[in-house]
Formats: structure tokens, C-alpha cells, sequence
């Protein structure tokens, strides 16, 4: 079935990626990640000393600071001050306000990230630290966080901070006809009646013989770090979501896999 | 629970039983001299492994099944709608004020749903005083997103007079005792709120402002909406939330669980079996598609059991 989409692309194509490391001079590590017209950057710092919060004995902490594209988080005072001053000059239509105050997608957009780093990276090695991620978003065209994912994957690289594996995430869409579309524009996201972020692991060059990491018969890079789903769907839809979703995500780790090899050579001749 | 420890607990077996089961003893033979207790702080994962072996969990309860629920509903009665939602002793006070705003430019004929979750320190030892807890602006928006996704209200009800006036329901979830699964208890107290949410009845007084008829003692007005009225719910979303261990599947799990074992996975379905959200933040555990599968069919049994519940509270409250 031929799909039309607005930017003229196929049903199951991405955007042009492009990924760059090491951006930023005072950070650890840092990249900037752009699926078409979405960009988002990364930084690490760390592993420094753990603050009194985070301190675990046995494990290393990872902290996610998500800095949105317009607007401060974390103020709250700043923001009831401006709500209460609406409301009191603009008074009956404040229910946007209202929206803006308590819908902070950033805190769940904090955790998720947070939750999916800590799967993918080795704690053990350095405990009783702590790790920021400062992620900026620069222009969101959907498919927001799933950028986000990967550019801290990036960064986390160009830290050197030590991961069992990559995590690569992608945006699936299921249409109201019920065909699937990949890493959706803003408006696609919008248009369609429900959409899934999904993270796997990417495939792993192992020099373990061939069939050896499969668990339950699937490999390794079709378990699912995370899911995140919006709207209303039938189960089949979520399933049958995951097959261009793994097929797409085993695209972007060839993606990552050359972008790194290439840019370690460059700094290798640079050095 | 002493009763209980003798039977179903492994610890307490012999020590010929002890030795068959087979599970590596990385700390030597310290198991079997410590007391149950002080065994389950030291080592609280193998603890939990040497259950989950014999296919049961601390609390008698086999794997997949959820804890105790009961719903009470009208528990607050300022409000326009109220529900207490327990599920084991994780209690979540849920209320429904409402009030009439002007709708926004974009939508002249539809209301408006502010949802917020509190989780004030009296409801874990984790939360403290002047700290807002981590959880609760997740749970927040994770509640916003599912109900207003899943189509459950239809926001043209709110609505009173078109481009004037409409309703906003505010709908706030007081976090009582948070022992685990905090995401499926809101949501369930909230179902069970805005199905006992009576609208009430408004009129225009002399300025051309529409205020409550009861209040202001203008029942003899012709009222703006007919009478009190339910709202109507089109499919409802029920979740359960399941955690993920190796190969076993723990459904509703409690905040010991919860944070011993990190792979948690929060499956949404609506009455007619639709999928809502599938929320799985990470983890150490990847999911496959036969765990999913595997939530997906325990989060169907538990949407009947959940309906039943509703229903039997929402008919107790016919009665009276």
C-alpha cells in the first residue's frame, strides 16, 4: 500500500540523520543529534563526586536535566508568580496557564531518559558518582524524545563514560487507516491517532558465535528498553509497530556504529 | 504472618529442602543462620529469588495475581465528585471539583480537564518534608496523557453555552499511602471519581454570569442545563502494572518490589481491549515480545476484575 506523506517520503523512511561529537569544549562529552528538522543536544559531565542526593555506595548515579526549547524549568516560584499575576489580570481564561504549569512534560521526559541511560550503562564501575546529562532541545519537528535518547547515547560516547551496549530509539506511527509510518514530523504526530517511542539495543558485533546471545530465540536488539505510548490503539498495531521499528532501529546502530568509527579515525590523524 | 512464614516460606523449611533447591549461595552459608527478617534486608534480591522459585512472593501471592481492591466512592462530600481507591495499602484519595470557565478560542464548545497528583510526605518514608517528591510530576502527566488520550470523556459534554461558557473539572489525586503501584491506583480513583461526578445545575443571574442555581437561591430561574446529570464514560482505561525479573512477570507489585526489581511495565487497556499506553521506562530487563504479550493478557484479566469492582461500587452507591 502506497503511503502519502506530506515531505513526499516512503512509509518506512527516515529522515536525514546527522550526528556530530565532541561540540562543546568545557563538557566531558557532548553531540548534537538532528533527524531532519529536530535537533537536540547533548552534554556530559562526569563521572564527577556524587552530591549528598544522589550518593550510592554501589552504584553511579545518572542525573538528566532537560532544558526545553522555550521556558525554564524547576522555578517554581517564578512560575506561580506569573500564574498568579494571569490570573489576576486576565482572570476567567487561565486554564492554558494552568496547562503550562502542571503538564511539565519534562519531568516524565527526565525519568525516561534517566531510567533508559541507567539500563544501558555500566554502574558498578564507578560508584559513589554522579553523571550529568544536560540535554537542550534546539528545535523540535516530533520524534522529540526519541532524539533526545539518542543523542545522550552519543554524548555518554564521547564521555567515555563505560555502557554495556548503545541504545538506539525510534518514533513509530500508527494511522488512522492502521499502517505504520517511521520517526514522524511534528505535524504526522499529531495527524495520526496514536504514536510509539521505542528503544532497543543496537546490534552487537560480538565475537561470540553466532546465536549465542539470543534469549527466547529472539536476539538481543529486539528487547525493548522502552516503550512509550500515546493514544489509542489495538494491541495488533502495537506489535505489528515493532517490526519496522526493529528494522529501523538496526538502520540508525549502522548509523552510530560508522559516525563513531569515522570520527575516531579523524581524531586519530588530527592527533 | 508468622502463621504464613511456616508454611509457605522457603527460609523456614529444613535444611534438606534448603540444600536441594539449588540457587547459588554467593555468600556462603550465612542464609541459613540469620533470621528471616535481617536475611530479607541484607540480601533482598536473593531473598525474593528464593520465592519467586517456588512461584509465590512474600505476601502469599502467586505471581500474576493483584492485590486486594476496594472502591469507595463519594468519600469527600464538598466535592462534585469524590472516590478512595485502595489497592492492598497503596490509598489514593481522588476529587473532582467543578467550575465554569470561559472556553479557549480553539475550542468554543468544549470543556476543560486540569488533573494533579500530590504525594504529600505522609504517604512514604522516601518523601520528605519541603522536598516535592520526584514521582509525583511523572504520575501527573502520565494520568493527563491517559485519560485525556483515551477519549473517556468527551469534552463536548463540558460544555454549557457555546464560545461562553463550559466547564472545568478539576481533578485532584491526594496520594494517601504510596506502597507501590501508584500509577494504577490514581488512575483507578480517578475512573471511579469522574464516574460519581455529578454535574451540578447552573443559571444566569442578573449580570449575565452563570452561577450555581443552589447557591444563589435562583432555582426558580429556567436553569442553563437541564438537571444534575452523570457524565457519560465511554470506555473506560484500566492499567496494572507489572515487574519485570529475569523470566518472571510480578504483577501489581508493592514498593518493596518496585525497588528491588527496576524493570517495571505499566500496561493500559480500555474496556473494549484497545491498547491506551504501554510504559516501560527502562530497566535492566529487556522486554521480549512474548513478556509483552504476557502483561498485555494479565492486564486484560485484571481490566474484568477492575470493571466488576466499579460496577459493585458504583450499584452500593444506587442502594443508598
Amino acid at each position: 500500500m502506497e503511503v502519502h506523506r506530506e515531505d513526499g517520503r516512503s512509509q518506512n523512511q527516515l529522515r536525514p540523520l546527522a550526528c556530530s561529537r565532541n561540540i562543546l569544549h568545557r563538557a566531558h562529552g557532548s553531540a548534537s543529534w538532528s533527524q531532519g528538522d529536530t535537533k537536540v543536544l547533548a552534554a556530559v559531565y562526569g563521572p564527577k563526586a556524587g552530591t549528598k542526593k544522589n550518593e550510592n555506595p554501589e552504584k553511579a548515579c545518572i542525573e538528566v536535566i532537560w532544558k526545553p526549547k522555550t521556558g525554564q524549568i524547576g522555578d517554581f516560584l517564578t512560575s506561580l508568580l506569573i500564574v498568579l499575576a494571569f490570573e489576576v489580570w486576565y482572570a476567567g481564561n487561565f486554564q492554558n496557564i494552568l496547562h503550562w504549569c502542571l503538564g511539565k512534560p519534562e519531568k516524565e521526559y527526565e525519568m525516561i531518559l534517566k531510567r533508559t541511560l541507567e539500563s544501558i550503562c555500566i554502574l558498578t564501575v564507578n560508584p559513589n558518582t554522579t553523571t550529568s546529562i544536560i540535554v537542550q532541545v534546539v528545535n523540535d519537528d516530533g520524534a522529540l524524545l526519541p532524539s533526545a535518547i539518542n543523542a545522550a547515547c552519543m554524548a555518554l560516547v564521547d564521555a567515555g563514560i563505560p555502557m554495556k551496549h548503545l541504545a538506539v530509539a525510534i518514533c513509530c506511527c500508527v494511522a488512522k487507516t492502521g499502517y505504520v509510518i517511521l520517526d514522524p514530523t511534528k505535524l504526522e504526530e499529531q495527524k495520526t491517532k496514536a504514536f510509539a517511542y521505542l528503544v532497543f539495543p543496537n546490534s552487537v558485533h560480538s565475537v561470540l558465535p553466532e546465536g549465542s546471545l539470543r534469549v527466547e530465540g529472539e536476539p538481543i536488539e529486539n528487547g525493548i528498553i522502552t516503550s512509550v505510548t500515546h493514544g489509542i490503539m489495538p494491541v495488533d498495531d502495537y506489535f505489528y509497530c515493532l517490526e519496522p521499528g526493529r528494522a529501523a532501529s538496526v538502520k540508525l546502530s549502522d548509523f552510530l556504529r560508522r559516525n563513531l568509527q569515522q570520527q575516531s579515525t579523524d581524531s586519530s590523524k588530527a592527533g | 504472618m508468622d502463621g504464613y512464614n511456616c508454611v509457605f516460606n522457603p527460609l523456614f523449611r529444613s535444611k534438606e529442602n534448603r540444600l536441594t533447591m539449588g540457587l547459588p549461595n554467593a555468600s556462603g552459608d550465612l542464609s541459613t543462620e540469620v533470621e528471616v527478617d535481617a536475611f530479607r534486608r541484607l540480601f533482598p534480591l536473593r531473598f525474593y529469588e528464593k520465592h519467586l522459585l517456588e512461584s509465590i512472593r512474600p505476601d502469599a501471592r502467586p505471581l500474576g495475581r493483584a492485590r486486594e481492591t476496594t472502591i469507595a466512592l463519594g468519600a469527600v462530600a464538598s466535592a462534585n465528585g469524590s472516590a478512595l481507591a485502595k489497592i492492598g495499602s497503596t490509598t489514593m484519595l481522588a476529587a473532582i471539583k467543578m467550575e465554569v470557565m470561559t472556553p479557549s478560542l480553539e475550542t468554543p464548545d468544549e470543556g476543560c480537564i486540569a488533573i494533579d497528583f500530590h504525594m504529600p510526605p505522609i504517604c512514604s518514608p522516601i518523601v520528605r518534608p519541603g522536598r516535592p517528591a520526584e514521582a509525583a510530576p511523572v504520575v501527573a502527566k502520565q494520568l493527563s496523557d491517559t485519560i485525556l488520550s483515551s477519549g473517556m470523556i468527551n469534552l463536548k459534554e463540558l460544555s454549557l453555552v457555546s464560545g461562553k461558557a463550559a466547564w472545568m473539572a478539576y481533578l485532584d489525586i491526594y496520594c494517601l499511602d504510596a506502597d507501590g503501584a501508584l500509577f494504577d491506583t490514581a488512575l483507578l480513583s480517578a475512573v471511579a471519581a469522574f464516574s460519581h461526578l455529578e454535574i451540578p445545575v447552573v443559571s444566569l443571574n442578573d449580570d449575565g454570569k452563570i452561577v450555581l442555581s443552589e447557591e444563589q437561591g435562583l432555582s426558580d430561574r429556567e436553569p442553563v442545563n437541564k438537571e444534575r446529570r452523570k457524565i457519560n464514560l465511554s470506555s473506560i482505561p484500566f492499567s496494572l502494572t507489572c515487574v519485570l525479573h529475569k523470566n518472571y512477570i510480578l504483577a501489581d507489585p508493592t514498593a518493596e518490589e518496585e525497588s528491588i526489581m527496576d524493570t517495571i511495565v505499566t500496561v493500559v487497556l480500555d474496556s473494549s481491549s484497545q491498547l491506551v499506553s504501554l510504559h516501560k521506562p527502562g530497566g535492566t530487563v529487556l522486554a521480549y515480545t512474548s513478556a509483552i504479550q504476557d502483561c498485555i493478557a494479565l492486564t486484560r484479566q485484571r481490566v474484568k476484575e477492575l470493571q466488576k469492582i466499579l460496577e459493585e461500587a458504583i450499584s452500593g452507591m444506587e442502594v443508598d
